[in-house]
């Protein structure tokens, strides 16, 4: 469909494409993997000694082993061995960059240079227990003790699934209307497909002791004192809900949008043709969520992508495979670039003005020389910032909480994990191993008391 | 969950994988690693008499691998253990007080005297050990001194030895059987009728894995010089399995207790060696091929797999397949089932049909209207099943039973009364069928 191609001026519009291109373009970006594909994947695992990829794996799944299990004809057993270590599983065999985790670690890499698909066998067995509704873990004898966890995202629930495991009631608090944090709200389209996060969510709850409270906002509709008193433990995984700024002139103007927000916004539509998207896009920044929005515009139908990103691609937090997946999806990276003025016709950008920038002994500089390029659309995707406003009194190291090896904060009662604490990974990954470290220090206090 | 707890002869154990005698259970480091690990139980590397045997000082090992260098096949000239008795007593003692609840057996070799047998078994009564397994098997070595196989072939020996160790001890004896016989039915009564407990099966098939064509010696070479080993790991499962069926379906046997052995390496092949009779399986080259770690997979495995076919304990499984083993004689000649390749999952190789074409039936296309494309042609199909065993895609081809109607390759109207050769009119001794 031909929207006003061509048409000076911001040209920004939805129903860009066919309705079957949608579908198409947001479909599983790694299809599943049938029995036969699974069978001969898994034949290729040796079975290795203190296995590399177990090790790089920050949930410490015993990957030989259920990898072992897949190939014996035993997925529900593979699916209980990844569930021990991490109860979100399945979303994180959709969503963690493998190719920097286990992936990279597994020594097929030596051998021949192509790893075994960890991330997609995992998919298997994950698959085939939760379509089994398969159910591995019941709760221990009541304890009648009560935690409140604040934030349903992949902290969040680890922390609840382990605690209600041990025989803890929980409460989990959550502002947004729907559970799941960024598995819900933030991860790419194609990676989670077919309402994959409210799936696990129900599959993880089963267990049953969890109850989960939506539109319940921390420092809003409750204070941290509040769950103190009412609790005897409490978790915080709120995440991070400052985002940076630019500081560029033009910032502010409708169509210069923040990317996190714009991701939300697709994940929640019901029509992906109703969502407007310009048909020239700008991209700032270098991280995963740069990559993401870029490729969901070129997805949408933008015609133009183009991410800026001020250093070289080795500096690009987004990983070589997701900086390849871009530029197959027809995304231009531009590196050594920043912005310098976005330019503003009838409210909406129209054109950008970048700078180039060099490194000169480890400090970026600009060069003075610039180019600009038309741009009806433009993204923030300079990062994420932590929020302490809800949380007063808990301990900050460099902008986010401070948790020791067992999570727990300054505060004694208070635990917290994910991206709201100091020294993280940025990872679902990384929030399901706070949250499950967080919950067994948990359950070790409370069983002192 | 599935109880995969085991009673063998009095002797439990927490689940019915055990290690085999040989290296992995050699020392008290390895077995006290192996429980941490979750085996359920060991039988102690072969004790022999002071002074210790000595094994050769270079390569004692040799396999056959295959695609991926995945190990199907491995040999060993190794022989009993060679550390002074003593040291080994004391170690299984030990292990045993530490670990009460795994099943410690001793695995035992000495010269075919009554008094040699007897001195021995007094000595391992000390230690607490739960029974003692007679090495009536290995075949290189051993044999050449008039031990190992070179009694186990011999089933007057095996009864004389078996009777002589009831007589000395109160532990139950497991007699451990070679293979390396013609008939393991015979040594198999001899073992029960010199009042042994049980049997245990299969020990190393005399084998040499391959020749270096530049030194032109057998490997492993040992000055260039090779000698005959013991096979054993997967390529040897499917001589145990049927070993450890004769003997479960023997009327002299039947009921006698078989601890099974033999190129177990997943749970499947396990349950599989129990389906046929055994009460416990012993492992060696799977633990010495990837590490003790694999019983994780053994209990999972099985207890999944019970779970599923809702059987609580392993005595619900235990020989359920005996009766099912029967003589070529007996099997049923009106049961036709032709060969059916699923399109879907064919990627075409073409390998069936090659196979079909060259070697068997004609019974596979290769091409249909001017393409590539295989198909089973039911006219031709006697229903072999070598398609199935070379397609490289499991489950794509599949042998379908037919039913109903006629076999189009013989003409002949599908009969679903059972009949066998015995009763067949080709078979010159046919015996007619009642009136
Ligand atoms: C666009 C984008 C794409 C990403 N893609 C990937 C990826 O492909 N792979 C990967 O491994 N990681 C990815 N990440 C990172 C990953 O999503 C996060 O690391 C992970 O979700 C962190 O989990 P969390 O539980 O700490 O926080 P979140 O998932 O952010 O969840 C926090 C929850 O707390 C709630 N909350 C916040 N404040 C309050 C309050 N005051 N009161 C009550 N509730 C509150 C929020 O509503 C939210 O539900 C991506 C991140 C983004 C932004
Ligand atoms: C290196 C090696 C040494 C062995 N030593 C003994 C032994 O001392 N006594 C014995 O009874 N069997 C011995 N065996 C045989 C094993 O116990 C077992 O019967 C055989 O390997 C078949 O099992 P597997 O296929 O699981 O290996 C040995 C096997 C190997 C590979
Ligand atoms: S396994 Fe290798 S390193 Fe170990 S004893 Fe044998 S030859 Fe030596």
């Amino acid at each position: 469909m031909p929207a006003a191609q061509g048409r000076p001026g911001p040209d920004i519009a939805s129903g860009r494409l066919a309705a079957d291109d949608y579908a198409r373009n947001f479909a599983d970006l790694h299809p599943p993997l049938d029995a036969h594909e699974a069978l001969v994947e898994s034949d290729r695992c040796y079975f290795c000694y203190d296995a590399p990829c177990m090790n790089a794996c920050p949930t410490g799944i015993d990957i030989p082993l259920f990898i072992r299990e897949i190939n014996t004809g035993n997925p529900l057993g593979a699916a209980k061995t990844i569930f021990d270590e991490n109860i979100l599983g399945g979303m994180c065999a959709r969503v963690c960059p493998t190719e920097t985790l286990c992936e990279e670690a597994c020594v097929r890499n030596e051998a021949e240079g192509e790893p075994v698909k960890i991330g997609l066998l995992q998919r298997h067995a994950t698959d085939k227990a939760m379509v089994a509704n398969a159910q591995f873990y019941k709760r221990a004898a009541p304890t009648g003790k009560r935690i409140a966890v604040v934030g349903a995202g992949p902290a969040g629930l680890a922390c609840a699934h382990r605690l209600a495991v041990y025989g803890h009631d929980v409460v989990i608090f959550d502002a947004k209307p729907k559970p799941g944090g960024l598995n819900e709200y933030g991860i790419a389209a194609y990676k989670t497909v077919a309402d994959f996060a409210q799936a696990e969510i129900d599959y993880i709850l089963s267990i049953g002791g969890i109850a989960i409270e939506n539109g319940k906002r921390l420092g809003q509709d409750f204070q941290l004192a509040d769950l103190r008193r009412q609790f005897d433990a409490v978790f915080i995984g709120i995440g991070l809900a400052g985002v940076n700024q630019l500081h560029e002139s033009g910032e502010e103007s409708p169509g210069v949008e923040d990317a996190v927000e714009f991701i939300a916004e697709l994940r929640q539509a019901d029509d992906l043709a109703n969502l407007k998207i310009g048909r020239r896009v700008a991209v700032i920044g270098g991280g995963m969520t740069a990559i993401d929005v870029a490729v969901q515009s070129k997805l949408l139908g933008a015609e133009d992508v183009t991410i800026l990103y001020r250093r070289g691609k080795e500096e690009m937090k987004a990983s070589e495979f997701e900086q390849d997946l871009a530029q197959t999806k027809g995304v231009t990276i531009k590196h050594w670039v920043r912005p310098r003025k976005i330019a503003v016709k009838e409210g909406s950008p129209v054109r950008i003005e970048c700078e180039y920038t060099r490194d000169e002994g480890g400090r970026l500089k600009a060069t003075g020389e610039t180019f600009e390029f038309e741009a009806d659309m433009v993204f923030k995707a300079i990062g994420q910032k932590f929020e302490p406003g809800p949380v007063p009194g808990l301990e900050l190291v460099g902008g986010r909480l401070k948790v020791d090896n067992e999570r727990r904060t300054s505060l004694p009662g208070v635990w917290a994990g994910g991206d709201c604490v100091h020294g993280g990974q940025d990872l679902t990954v990384a929030a399901v191993e706070d949250g499950k470290r967080a919950a067994e220090s948990i359950n070790r206090a409370l069983s002192r008391q | 969950m599935a109880d995969l707890r085991t009673e063998f002869l009095g002797i439990k154990s927490p689940n019915p994988f055990w290690l085999a005698s040989a290296p992995p259970t050699d020392k008290e480091y390895n077995v006290v690693r192996a429980f941490k690990a979750g085996w359920g139980g060991v039988v102690w590397k072969t004790l022999g008499e002071d002074p210790a045997v000595v094994n050769v000082n270079g390569p004692r090992y040799g396999a056959i691998w295959g695609a991926d260098r995945r190990l199907l096949g491995f040999n060993n000239i190794e022989l009993i253990t060679d550390r002074p008795l003593d040291v080994n007593l004391r170690e299984i003692k030990k292990v045993k007080r530490e670990w009460p609840d795994r099943a410690v057996v001793v695995s035992l070799m000495v010269p075919c005297e009554e008094r040699n047998w007897a001195a021995i078994l007094s000595r391992v009564e000390e230690t607490d050990a739960d029974g003692v397994e007679l090495n009536f098997g290995c075949p290189h070595g051993m044999s050449e001194r008039g031990m190992g196989s070179a009694v186990g072939q011999v089933p007057e020996y095996i009864e004389m030895v078996a009777r002589w160790c009831k007589a000395h001890t109160r532990m139950p004896v497991i007699v451990k059987l070679t293979p390396n016989i013609t008939d393991i039915r015979h040594p198999a009564r001899a073992a029960k009728d010199g009042g042994a407990d049980a049997v245990s099966l299969i020990n190393t098939i005399n084998s040499i894995v391959s020749v270096d064509l530049d030194t032109m010696s057998p490997v492993p070479s040992i000055d260039g010089k090779g000698t005959h080993g013991g096979y054993c790991g997967p390529a040897v499962k499917p001589i145990a399995l049927s070993m450890v069926s004769e003997i479960a379906r023997d009327k002299a046997t039947r009921g006698f207790p078989i601890s099974a052995i033999g190129g177990v390496t997943t749970w499947r092949d396990a349950v599989e060696f129990m389906t046929l009779g055994a009460t416990t399986v012993q492992v060696c080259t799977a633990a010495m091929t990837y590490g003790f770690a694999i019983v994780k997979e053994l209990i999972s495995g099985m207890s999944n797999w019970m779970d599923e076919k809702g059987y609580r304990s392993i005595d619900d499984f235990v020989g359920a397949a005996v009766p099912n083993v029967t003589d070529w004689q007996f099997l049923n000649l009106n049961y036709i089932a032709k060969a059916h390749i699923n399109q879907d999952l064919c990627i075409k190789c073409g390998r069936c049909h090659i196979v079909c074409e060259d070697t068997s039936h004609q019974a596979i296309t290769a091409k249909k209207n001017g393409n590539r494309h295989f198909e089973v042609i039911d006219a031709e199909c006697v229903g072999c099943n070598l398609c199935v065993s070379v397609c490289p895609v499991a489950n794509c081809i599949t042998m379908v039973e037919m039913t109903s109607g006629t076999d189009p390759r013989t003409g002949r109207k599908i009969d679903r009364h059972y009949a066998n050769w015995t009763t067949h009119p080709n078979n010159p001794n046919a015996v007619k069928a009642a009136e």
